[in-house]
């Protein structure tokens, strides 16, 4: 009963855009919890809200209506200086297009958020490389962006992501510009970080196999969550039916349990869930070490940040 | 540590868009170059003109018929020699007291000729104004009160006249009347265009013969001490009145030409330096104006800093600086460019130009100010851009 605080929490919240004077709703009420060492993949079709909805999970914007509290700290409350520094100590952003500085180095890439922090140089440096070392870069630190593949580049955006420790890592669709061989080499380096330093992985993304393996699936659609597979009794595949539909795939998907069964002890790794076709059912069984303590466990039911133990 | 930080990343801003950095500093070289160099051909002018009244001599009074204004047409003097004695006895020392009477006239030397200026003097004018001799001896009261024709050259006459042979003991013709050389004065050099050197000194009484009257053009007085200067000016003029009540008489010291010149000298420099700093504030603007393409440019960059934790302040400095380097090093750049011609002028050219301390620390100011006003709006734009806006952007 030792529940850790979330690390994300959003209570009804909503966020409408003023375009030409017509008012946009992005988000209509949307309420979940980020847990520390969650693995969420978000879904849903363009123009549900995903991308809105990260933006404000990582601090990036505020949300019109709603509590949105984030490490603890209601973002209502925040100047944007705050803000940033609520970003830099929190956050960690991947995003499709790398958004790597040019003419920049490998190393010097991922120092950039230890700057604003005010770390020295050297120790900017030392942490740096050693985060690079933990992606698999070690030998590439005096790289810069041009001189890199595109797999290695969204590493060195994945390094300087987590170089601050953050608690939670927002990935905006970090596959997306990735051929498929190196997409799953990104997603198990991110799957691995997950399961070893306890960060909270967030993910959006529009790959089915990719969602599948998430420990715990939100779909979204025209701004409100329509499925949140950590919070969703038995009812949640009537949410998820449409979703198949949309995506134009056969009621293979269905197995909204496929995730959920995983949340409610024991009862996952008896039926893989196979039915999701080939590579998500062989990803679903990807067998997470047990993360987190067993305090994780008493969240479970509320969260679905269960671990397969 | 950030404040270092955004250093490094101006400086890489710069140096990844070298020529439009270089000519973005351009307007700014040049804006600089010409306050410094404006400035420089003020201040040697004016220095130059200080120098040449002091060196005139020290605490001078200068005694002369009318008003010293400009616009008033000249006055026949009244004065003669009598008016001279009168105004020794007020001053009471008969070697501070010379006089001038000036007219144009040929000099002549067997083939060769001179057209130069004679001035009849007494044979104070050396202690009373601060002339020195290269060669020979100056008039002596003997050859005042004999009138004796005897002449000391200036020396541009004495090289015009003699160019090979030595002018001492020689004849030379004045206005027709034969004068024998007994001096050659230490070269003085131009002043304002003018040559200093192009005249003849003969004694007053010579030279009222010579063309036949009694009258001075002038008086002037070498004060005991600059205190009383003024005081002693009031009542030369006061008798001179007394002697001559039909006309005006003024005294002015080198203190007052001196505020007159410095005056109309220092507007001119004001002005100058105007011009210039337009020049400059259009600098300014395309400062402003790259800044401006810059932070578009990098709008994707600005969000990403953002994102991962960079504050307004810390986007709006990071562009502020980069502002501030392109005006200082262009600055820098163009108070060298501005004092290595000013150096050029000065020596190759006769107009005199003086570098200041004053005006390179105010180049060099104005130029980051330039860089600060001109910076500021980029960099704000910058600070509050909305990370999830500029993230997205192309």
């Amino acid at each position: 009963m030792t529940a850790s605080p979330p690390a994300i929490e959003a209570v009804d919240v909503s966020r409408t855009y003023q375009l030409d004077g017509v008012s946009v709703e992005a988000l209509r009420g949307v309420s979940l919890t980020v847990q520390p060492g969650d693995y969420v993949a978000l879904v849903g079709p363009s123009g549900s809200g995903k991308s809105t909805l990260m933006h404000l999970l990582g601090g990036l914007d505020r949300p019109t209506g709603g509590r949105l509290v984030i490490g603890g700290r209601d973002v209502n409350a925040l100047s944007p200086p705050e803000m940033a520094t609520l970003r830099n100590e929190t956050i960690g952003f991947v995003f499709q297009a790398f958004h790597l500085l040019p003419r920049t180095s490998a190393v010097e890439n991922v120092a950039l958020p230890l700057v604003y922090r005010g770390v020295s140089a050297r120790q900017r440096r030392e942490r740096a490389a050693a985060m690079l070392g933990r992606v698999g870069l070690g030998h590439r630190l005096g790289h810069r962006p041009n001189q890199m593949s595109g797999g290695e580049q969204q590493r060195v955006a994945i390094a300087r992501a987590l170089v601050t420790e953050p608690t939670v890592l927002l990935a905006d669709e970090p596959t997306g510009n990735l051929d498929s061989v190196t997409g799953a080499a990104v997603l198990e380096l991110l799957e691995r970080l997950n399961a070893e330093s306890g960060v909270a992985l967030v993910m959006v993304t529009h790959d089915q196999e990719v969602a599948a393996r998430a420990r715990r699936r939100i779909t979204m659609r025209d701004g409100v969550v329509v499925a949140d597979s950590a919070t969703d009794d038995g009812t949640a595949h009537l949410h998820d039916r449409p979703l198949s539909v949309d995506h134009g795939r056969p009621a293979t998907l269905v197995p909204a349990p496929s995730a959920e069964p995983r949340s409610v002890s024991g009862s996952g790794p008896g039926h893989p869930s196979g039915g999701s076709g080939g590579a998500a059912g062989a990803t679903g069984r990807l067998p997470h070490p047990p993360d987190r303590g067993p305090g994780s466990e008493d969240a479970d039911a509320a969260t679905g940040d269960g671990s397969d133990s | 540590m950030r404040v270092a930080e955004a250093w490094r990343v101006a400086l890489d801003a710069l140096r990844a868009n070298r020529l439009r950095s270089a000519l973005t500093m351009l307007g700014v070289i040049i804006g600089v170059a010409s306050v410094v160099l404006l400035v420089a051909i003020g201040t040697g002018t004016k220095q130059k003109v200080e120098q040449q009244v002091e060196g005139l001599g020290s605490n001078l009074l200068l005694v002369v018929p009318g008003r010293i204004e400009v616009g008033t047409a000249p006055v026949v003097s009244p004065l003669t020699l009598k008016d001279v004695d009168a105004v020794t006895r007020v001053v009471g020392d008969p070697d501070r007291v010379a006089v001038t009477i000036a007219s144009g006239a040929t000099a002549r030397a067997g083939a060769r000729t001179d057209f130069t200026t004679v001035q009849g003097v007494l044979e104070t004018t050396p202690a009373v104004f601060t002339r020195s001799l290269a060669r020979g001896r100056y008039l002596t009261g003997t050859d005042v009160d004999t009138s004796r024709r005897v002449a000391v050259l200036g020396d541009s006459v004495a090289r015009a006249l003699f160019p090979d042979r030595d002018p001492l003991g020689q004849q030379v013709t004045l206005a027709g009347v034969r004068f024998r050389v007994i001096g050659v004065f230490a070269p003085l050099g131009q002043s304002l265009g003018v040559d200093r050197d192009d005249e003849v000194h003969v004694p007053v009484t010579a030279a009222q013969r010579l063309w036949g009257t009694q009258r001075v053009d002038g008086i002037a007085v070498k004060a005991p001490d600059r205190e009383r200067i003024d005081e002693l000016g009031e009542r030369i003029v006061a008798e001179l009145n007394r002697r001559h009540p039909d006309t005006e008489f003024s005294a002015v010291t080198q203190q007052q030409i001196l505020g007159v010149l410095g005056d109309i000298l220092g507007v001119l420099t004001g002005v100058l330096a105007a011009i210039a700093g337009i020049s400059l504030l259009v600098g300014g603007v395309g400062v402003s104006n790259i800044m401006l393409v810059s932070v578009r440019e990098r709008t994707r960059e600005i969000g990403l800093r953002k994102a991962v934790g960079a504050r307004p302040r810390d986007i709006g400095v990071q562009f502020l600086l980069e502002a501030v380097l392109l005006t200082t090093i262009g600055g820098l750049t163009g108070m060298a460019l501005g004092v290595g011609t000013a150096l050029l002028v000065d020596a190759l050219s006769p107009i005199p130009a003086a570098i200041t301390w004053w005006s390179l620390a105010l180049a060099f100011g104005v130029s980051a100010a330039v860089g600060i006003v001109f910076g500021v709006v980029p960099a704000q734009r910058a600070g509050r851009l909305d990370p999830v806006v500029a993230l997205r952007a192309e």
